[in-house]
C-alpha cells in the first residue's frame, strides 16, 4: 500500500464520538405509520383541527407517491412500517426554566460540546435544542421577545402562532413535492420557527441543534423561518445521533422565506452518524431544503458542511422570485469509508436581474462516494440573470469516487452562465513536501482540505468555522496511510 | 566532534534499480558542501533518501545524523530534528498560506521540542524577522503557497521557510536551477545569511555558478552513484572551465 494510502487509513478511521445514548425514559408511538400514527402526533402536540387535516391530506398523498430511484446513492429499501415516527423525552414537569430540565438531556448536551447555559453559551447564540421529536429548550427567548422576533419550537408556533404558520406552512415545499416532503408533512415532530419582523436585524445567530436519541425512530422535523421585509437573520443547524447497528431515517423539511429587501442566511454543520467502517449502520439524511426569496432585492444564502450521516441526499435551493434577489449554495461535502452524498442545489431564476452562486468542494475518502447534482434554470422571465458555479472535488486515495451532474435549463437569451470545475488528489508529492516541513501525515491532510474548503468556510459564522475545521480533521482522520 | 551526518557504505535503489551505490560522506557542524556531477547520476536521490521519501530504498549502509540512526526515523521526525529540504520542484497548497504552513510547521517543531507554540504576535515578530533575510514581502506571504509563483519566488520562498525552523541541516537540491541571476543572487545571500558554526549545508547543483556566491568548503564530484573526486572551491571552477570528462576518464583509468 502506497503511503498515502495509509495515511488516508489512518485519518478517515477515527471513531464518531458522538455516538453515546442518553438513557432517558422517552414515550414513542406505536412502530409503523398509519392515519392513527398521524392522529397520535396532532394530539400529543394539541395541535388545532387544521393542522391534523393538513397532516392527513399530506399521508394521502404520499400513499399515492413512489420512492424515487434516480439519485446516485445505493441502499436497502425502506420498510417504513417499522419505523417509530414519535420518539419523545418523557416530560417529568412543566420547563420554565433550565432548573426544570431532566438532568441527562442537560448533560447530553453538555457532552456534545453545546451546554445548555444561556449566560455561557458561545458569544450570543440563542438554541433551540430537539431530542428525537421534541424541542426540549429554547435559550434567550426573552431578549429576542423584546425585538419582535419569534423563536420557538414549530410545536408551541402551530399552537401560538397559529396565523403566520397557516400562512406559510407549505408555501416553499408543497406536501405534494416530493416522496419524502409528503411523508414529512404527514408525520413532521417538531423542529424551529424563526419569525424575524419588519425592518429587524436579529442582534444573534439562531441555532437548532437535532439530536436523534430513541432507537428505530426516525427523525422528521420541520423547520420554517420567515424574514419579514428589510429584515435579517442567520440560522445555525447542528446534528448528532448515537451509533447503532441499524439505519435510521432522518426526513427533514426546512422552508425559507425572505420577503423585500430581506436576507436569510442558513448554515448547516451536519454529522449524523455515518455508519461503521464496514458501512453498517448510520443515518439515511433525506432532506429536503427550499427558500424562496418572495420580495425584490432579497437574499437567501446556504451554507453547508456535510461529514456525517451514510446517505446524504439533498439540495438546499434558492426560488429567486423576486426582481433583483440573491441565492448562493456554499458547499462542502465529505464522504468517507462507505459513506454516499448525492447533494447540491437549485437555482431557479424567476425575477429580473436575478443572481446566483454556487461554490461546491466534495471530498471523498475511503470507499465512499461523492456526488454534485446542480440545476441551473433561467425563466423565460428571468431577465439578465447570472449564475456562477464552481464544483471541486478532490480525492483522497484510489478507492472513492466524485461526480458531478450540472443541469442547464435556459429560457431566455439574456442570461448568463459560468461553471468551473475542477478534480484534484492529495498525492504523494504534496504530503511529502508537508512531511518534510515537519507535519505528520493528519496534520497535512487537516491543512490541506482546510485550504481546499477555505471559500465555504469563510461563510459560517466564526464559532461554527472553527467547529466544521475540527469536524472535518476528525472526519477524515486515518484517511491517508 | 560529533559529526552532523555521517553516510557510510549506502546503496539506495529506486523501483529495484541501484542508483547510490557504496556511497559515503562526512559533513562536519558549519561546514558547507557542494555535490556536482552530471545528470542521472543520483544527486536528487540523495538529497530525497536523506529526507526520507519513502520509494528510496535503503539497501545498505548507514546515515548518522548528530549520531542517531537517521533511517529509523520517518520523515517528518527527520525535519522536526533539523533537517531542511530546498525542492527543486516546491509543490502548490491551494487555499494555504505561506503565513499558516509556516505556523503550522514552526508549531509542529516547538511541540516535538517540548515548548508552547508561539502566538500570534510572537509568530509575526519572527516571520517579520525572516522574511528580511530574504527580501520576502509580507503580502507575498499571505497567498496560497506556491500558487501562480514564478520559478525565482519559489525558490524564495523555500529560502524563506528554510530560515522559519532553523534547521541544522539544510539540503539544498538544484536551487539555482530555472533562476536568473538577480533571483540566484537573492537566494544566495539569503542562505549565507543562515550560515553559522552550528549549521551545515549541502548544496546539490548542476552549475557552477551558485557556487560564486554560496561559497563551499568542500565540493565532491558525484558519479555513477558514488563520489569520483573530493576537493575545495577550486575543484568548482575546474568543473566548470573544462566539464566532467576528465573525471570520468579518471575513473576510468583508476
Amino acid at each position: 500500500m502506497a503511503e498515502s494510502d495509509k495515511i488516508i487509513d489512518e485519518v478517515v478511521g477515527s471513531d464518531y464520538k458522538y455516538g453515546f445514548v442518553t438513557p432517558i425514559e422517552e414515550e414513542l408511538a406505536p412502530r409503523g405509520l398509519s392515519e392513527d400514527t398521524i392522529r397520535f402526533i396532532s394530539a400529543k402536540k394539541q395541535e388545532p383541527e387544521w393542522m391534523l387535516e393538513w397532516r392527513l391530506k399530506a399521508y394521502r398523498a404520499w400513499l399515492q407517491m413512489k420512492e424515487p430511484g434516480w439519485q446516485n446513492v445505493r441502499y436497502p429499501k425502506i420498510d417504513f412500517q417499522d419505523i417509530i415516527y414519535y420518539a419523545a423525552p418523557k416530560k417529568k414537569k412543566e420547563i420554565k426554566s433550565l432548573d426544570d430540565l431532566d438532568p441527562e438531556i442537560r448533560a447530553t448536551y453538555d457532552k456534545l460540546g453545546i451546554p445548555i447555559q444561556e449566560q455561557k453559551i458561545l458569544a450570543g447564540i440563542a438554541v433551540d435544542y430537539v431530542m428525537d421529536s421534541e424541542s426540549v429548550f429554547t435559550t434567550f427567548r426573552e431578549a429576542l421577545r423584546e425585538k419582535g422576533i419569534i423563536f420557538c419550537s414549530i410545536s408551541e408556533a402551530i399552537r401560538e402562532h397559529e396565523d403566520l404558520v397557516r400562512r406559510y406552512l407549505g408555501t416553499v415545499v408543497p406536501p405534494r413535492d416530493n416522496f419524502y416532503a409528503a411523508l414529512n408533512s404527514a408525520v413532521f415532530s417538531d423542529g424551529s420557527f424563526v419569525y424575524v419582523p419588519k425592518g429587524v436585524r436579529c442582534p444573534m445567530e439562531l441555532s437548532t441543534y437535532f439530536r436523534i436519541n430513541a432507537e428505530n425512530s426516525g427523525q422528521f422535523e420541520r423547520t420554517l423561518i420567515i424574514a419579514d421585509e428589510g429584515s435579517y437573520v442567520s440560522y445555525l443547524e447542528g446534528c448528532t445521533a448515537p451509533k447503532r447497528d441499524e439505519n435510521q431515517l432522518h426526513a427533514a423539511v426546512v422552508e425559507l422565506i425572505a420577503l423585500d429587501n430581506a436576507e436569510i442566511k442558513y448554515s448547516t454543520v451536519q454529522n449524523w452518524y455515518p455508519g461503521d467502517k464496514e458501512g453498517k449502520g448510520g443515518i439515511y439524511n433525506f432532506v429536503t431544503k427550499r427558500g424562496l426569496c418572495k420580495g425584490a432585492y432579497s437574499k437567501i444564502s446556504w451554507t453547508q458542511v456535510e461529514t456525517g450521516s451514510a446517505i446524504t441526499w439533498k439540495y438546499p435551493s434558492c426560488i429567486l422570485k423576486g426582481d433583483h434577489s440573491i441565492g448562493e449554495f456554499y458547499s462542502v461535502a465529505v464522504t468517507n469509508n462507505h459513506q454516499q452524498a448525492d447533494t447540491g442545489t437549485k437555482m431557479i431564476h424567476i425575477g429580473k436581474n436575478t443572481r446566483s452562486r454556487i461554490v461546491s468542494k466534495g471530498i471523498s475518502a475511503g470507499r465512499s462516494q461523492n456526488s454534485y447534482r446542480g440545476l441551473v434554470q433561467i425563466h423565460a422571465t428571468a431577465e439578465n440573470a447570472y449564475n456562477f458555479s464552481q464544483c471541486d472535488s478532490l480525492l483522497i486515495g484510489d478507492k472513492c469516487g466524485a461526480h458531478t451532474f450540472p443541469y442547464l435549463e435556459i429560457k431566455n437569451n439574456t442570461g448568463k452562465v459560468e461553471h468551473e470545475a475542477t478534480t484534484s488528489k492529495i498525492g504523494e508529492d504534496l504530503l511529502f513536501y508537508c512531511n518534510q516541513r515537519g507535519l505528520s501525515d493528519e496534520e497535512a491532510v487537516s491543512l490541506i482540505i482546510n485550504g481546499y474548503c477555505k471559500e465555504v468556510f469563510q461563510h459560517l459564522p466564526m464559532e461554527f468555522m472553527v467547529e466544521a475545521q475540527k469536524l472535518l480533521s476528525i472526519s477524515l482522520e486515518g484517511s491517508v496511510g | 566532534m560529533q559529526s552532523m551526518l555521517s553516510i557510510n557504505h549506502l546503496t539506495v535503489a529506486v523501483n529495484g534499480k541501484e542508483i547510490l551505490r557504496d556511497f559515503s560522506l562526512t559533513i562536519n557542524p558549519g561546514e558547507v558542501h557542494a555535490i556536482m556531477g552530471p545528470n542521472g547520476t543520483g544527486k536528487s536521490t540523495l538529497a530525497a533518501t536523506l529526507a526520507g521519501r519513502e520509494e528510496y530504498e535503503v539497501v545498505s549502509g548507514e546515515i548518522l545524523y548528530k549520531g542517531r540512526n537517521l533511517l529509523e526515523m520517518e520523515a517528518d521526525e527527520r525535519a522536526r530534528e533539523g533537517i531542511f529540504l530546498a525542492f527543486q520542484y516546491p509543490v502548490e497548497i491551494p487555499g494555504v498560506s505561506t503565513t499558516n504552513f509556516m505556523k503550522a510547521a514552526v508549531n509542529a517543531k516547538r511541540k516535538h521540542q517540548g515548548l508552547e507554540p508561539l502566538d500570534a504576535r510572537e509568530f509575526l515578530k519572527l516571520m517579520n524577522e525572516k522574511a528580511q533575510l530574504v527580501d520576502i514581502k509580507r503580502e507575498f506571504l499571505s497567498r496560497s503557497i506556491n500558487e501562480g509563483f514564478s520559478g525565482g519566488e519559489k525558490k524564495r520562498n523555500e529560502i524563506f521557510q528554510m530560515a522559519m525552523l532553523e534547521p541544522s541541516l539544510c539540503i539544498l537540491d538544484e536551487t539555482d536551477s530555472g533562476l536568473d541571476i538577480d533571483a540566484l543572487r537573492i537566494v544566495a545571500n539569503g542562505v549565507n545569511r543562515l550560515r553559522s558554526p552550528e549549521r551545515s549545508f549541502l548544496v546539490i547543483t548542476h552549475y557552477q555558478r551558485l557556487l560564486n556566491y554560496i561559497i563551499p568548503d568542500y565540493v565532491h564530484v558525484l558519479f555513477d552513484g558514488r563520489i569520483a573526486k573530493s576537493g575545495g572551491k577550486e575543484l568548482a571552477l575546474k568543473l566548470e572551465a573544462e566539464g566532467y570528462d576528465w573525471v570520468k576518464e579518471e575513473l576510468v583509468a583508476d
